[in-house]
């Protein structure tokens, strides 16, 4: 049943990947780097064919296939409904690798106070966090950090930019690279 | 000379005096290295020159400061060492003109006689620094200064320091201070240090490491090597160590480093993160945000018992305290109102009161050492300012505006503010500026490389 998913779920990350990859070179060609990278919500695709190498349970599964990363409003902390399918998805992966712990790490846009958002990041990787243990996982997994505007994931100072930056990104800690 | 006006005394009782008693009590007590023997001429009280420091964009006095004399060939050189810094502090501080010294008549000489004034009036100086140094036996340095007002033809302020020689730098700042404070009515700002971020490195791997420089950016140097992230340093009182966030071992947490060991020390033992810490002003407290499970709230942490008390109970973000000078009450933010407004409650965490209501966020809040000011951040349609307000909240006036002004640091003497200025896109630097509170004199602080989170020290270490 899980496995199921698993697979339903990485065979969309595949069609996505796909359907995304002409038009990222189509932008590329034609508009900035900028542009490129707001055409791209979702974490780095990666190349179709390496998907079928990806050993499961690995950073690399959970990243390419289920989505490391989910998205917040301009100063907000709550789960958007947009981001809830990639929540359930983490959830299920990580019920399915239970040897596996893992670290939210909550990251604000640059268009805030250091303190502040400091806090404000560290609200969202709780809020990625609850979401995570109402679906089942273990909050004995579970760590938070809060990096504030300190790690940005895309340069520049744009709406499409700081919209990637408002982030909560899971990160594996005993899971192998690929 | 007219606009100089000879006036305004301030009807402070007692400022005339304040300044050298603070010079010789505090210098004694916190840096025995530097002797110092002060030889306080006072002159009568008379009409005099004076910058009236309060008004905005006044025109900088004419100030002729000569090289300071010396007899043999090395102590000339360290003369003029000396003054080079004074004149360059003076310029710096917006309120003096140093005058060009090649205009000048009147060359380096004792500080024995009195000056020919027709020859400084000639150049339209107003005030004139002169001063003598001498090479001891015992290697030590003996620096002896004079203030006179020009067009009054008047002695108005005298001083010698001893130190040793490589204190040198120090002992300009302790003459610029001196001058400033004889000539504004004001405590100097030049004997002080500024504590900061260095950055390094793409953005999205930013390197950061805590360095430390004298106000004019001399004696720079790195007090942590990059490993770990660090961020908002803050000076204590007597200025033996610094409160900041480290992310040692990936974990966002306050650190003291104590400046004369150079080591790190962390600050309670708290699950999750704490943040945003300050030095109370008697040094014995530090009050700092702790955030768990999402909800960041104030906390004060005695030194001694390192026992934390809780100051809000918020289920909303409370961050950024900062003490009033007196301790008995401390500023925040708080976005409990539904976005980032300043809150003032007392020391103990009671009467907690919103005082900002203007459109915009505010945030950082920082108490003016004179006490009569808080310096904020605002965030409003997309820009950033710095700006004051009184401690009710009334009084608002914005001094800065740009793509991204953030974090007031104060000058010991409640005139000029400090902050940090981002400018957009990937590569964007960050730079330290400095601004008086009156909105004038906005300048670049300079620094080895980007810079952010500024704090600056008390006066005298």
């Amino acid at each position: 049943m899980r496995f199921k998913i698993v697979s339903l779920i990485a065979a969309m990350a595949f069609v996505s990947a796909c359907a995304t990859e002409p038009e990222e070179d189509a932008a590329a060609s034609s508009a900035g780097a900028q542009e490129t990278q707001a055409a791209a919500p979702a974490p780095a695709a990666a190349p179709a064919a390496a998907a079928e190498q990806i050993a499961p349970g690995s950073q690399r599964d959970f990243i390419v296939n289920v989505g490391d990363r989910v998205y917040f409003d301009f100063d907000r902390s709550d789960i958007r409904g947009d981001q809830v399918a990639t929540l359930e998805a983490q959830a299920a992966w990580l019920q399915n690798f239970r040897g596996v712990t893992i670290v939210v790490e909550g990251h604000a846009d640059e268009r805030g106070t250091r303190e502040y958002n400091l806090a404000l990041a560290e609200r969202r990787a709780n809020a990625h966090k609850d979401y995570l243990v109402s679906l089942g996982v273990d909050p004995a997994r579970v760590e938070t950090v809060s990096y504030g505007k300190e790690r940005p994931a895309v340069l520049g100072s744009n709406e499409a930019a700081w919209a990637q930056n408002r982030r909560g990104v899971v990160v594996l800690r005993n899971a192998p690279a690929s | 000379m007219t606009r100089l006006t000879r006036m305004r005394f301030r009807n402070q009782a007692g400022w005339r005096d304040a300044p050298a008693r603070l010079a010789a009590s505090a210098l004694a007590v916190l840096l025995p290295a530097l002797f110092l023997g002060l030889a306080t001429l006072s002159g009568p009280a008379r009409a005099e020159v004076r910058i009236d420091i309060t008004r905005g964009n006044i025109e900088p006095l004419p100030i002729a400061v000569t090289d300071f004399f010396g007899v043999a060939p090395e102590e000339a050189a360290l003369g003029a060492q000396i003054s080079d810094v004074v004149r360059a502090n003076l310029e710096r501080s917006g309120l003096f003109k140093p005058l060009d010294k090649r205009a000048f008549i009147q060359t380096a000489a004792s500080v024995d006689v009195s000056p020919r004034f027709s020859d400084w009036r000639i150049i339209n100086a107003q005030a004139l620094a002169n001063g003598a140094i001498a090479i001891q036996p015992d290697g030590t340095v003996r620096v002896e200064m004079r203030l006179w007002d020009v067009f009054s033809e008047t002695y108005m302020d005298g001083a010698a320091f001893s130190s040793e020689r490589s204190n040198w730098r120090r002992i300009a700042h302790i003459v610029s201070d001196r001058i400033y404070q004889r000539i504004t009515g004001e405590g100097g700002i030049f004997d002080t240090r500024v504590v900061y971020v260095a950055e390094s490195g793409p953005k999205d791997r930013r390197v950061k490491r805590l360095a430390i420089m004298d106000q004019d950016g001399a004696n720079h140097r790195f007090l942590t090597d990059g490993t770990s992230l660090v961020l908002t340093p803050r000076f204590s009182p007597a200025q033996q160590e610094i409160t900041y966030l480290s992310y040692f071992n990936d974990r966002p947490r306050v650190y003291l480093f104590d400046l004369q060991k150079g080591r790190q020390e962390l600050l309670g033992e708290f699950p999750g993160m704490t943040f945003a810490p300050r030095f109370s002003p008697d040094g014995n407290s530090v009050v700092m945000s702790h955030a768990r499970e999402g909800n960041s709230d104030i906390y004060v942490m005695d030194l001694r018992s390192r026992n934390p008390i809780r100051l809000t109970s918020h289920p909303d973000i409370d961050t950024s305290a900062t003490f009033s000078p007196d301790g008995s009450q401390i500023t925040f933010e708080s976005d409990r109102s539904g976005s980032q407004q300043i809150y003032v409650m007392d020391s103990d965490g009671r009467n907690q009161q919103r005082i900002s209501f203007g459109r915009g966020r505010y945030a950082t809040p920082v108490w003016s050492p004179r006490g009569d000011l808080i310096a904020f951040t605002k965030q409003r349609s997309g820009r950033f300012h710095i700006g004051v307000m009184r401690p009710d909240g009334s009084g608002e006036r914005l001094l800065t505006e740009s793509f991204l002004d953030e974090g007031p640091t104060w000058s010991p003497n409640g005139r000029v503010i400090m902050f940090f200025r981002q400018e957009p896109g990937e590569q964007g630097g960050v730079a330290l500026y400095s601004v008086d509170v009156t909105g004038y004199n906005l300048r670049r602080v300079v620094t080895p490389g980007d810079a952010s989170d500024p704090a600056w020290s008390p006066r005298n270490r």
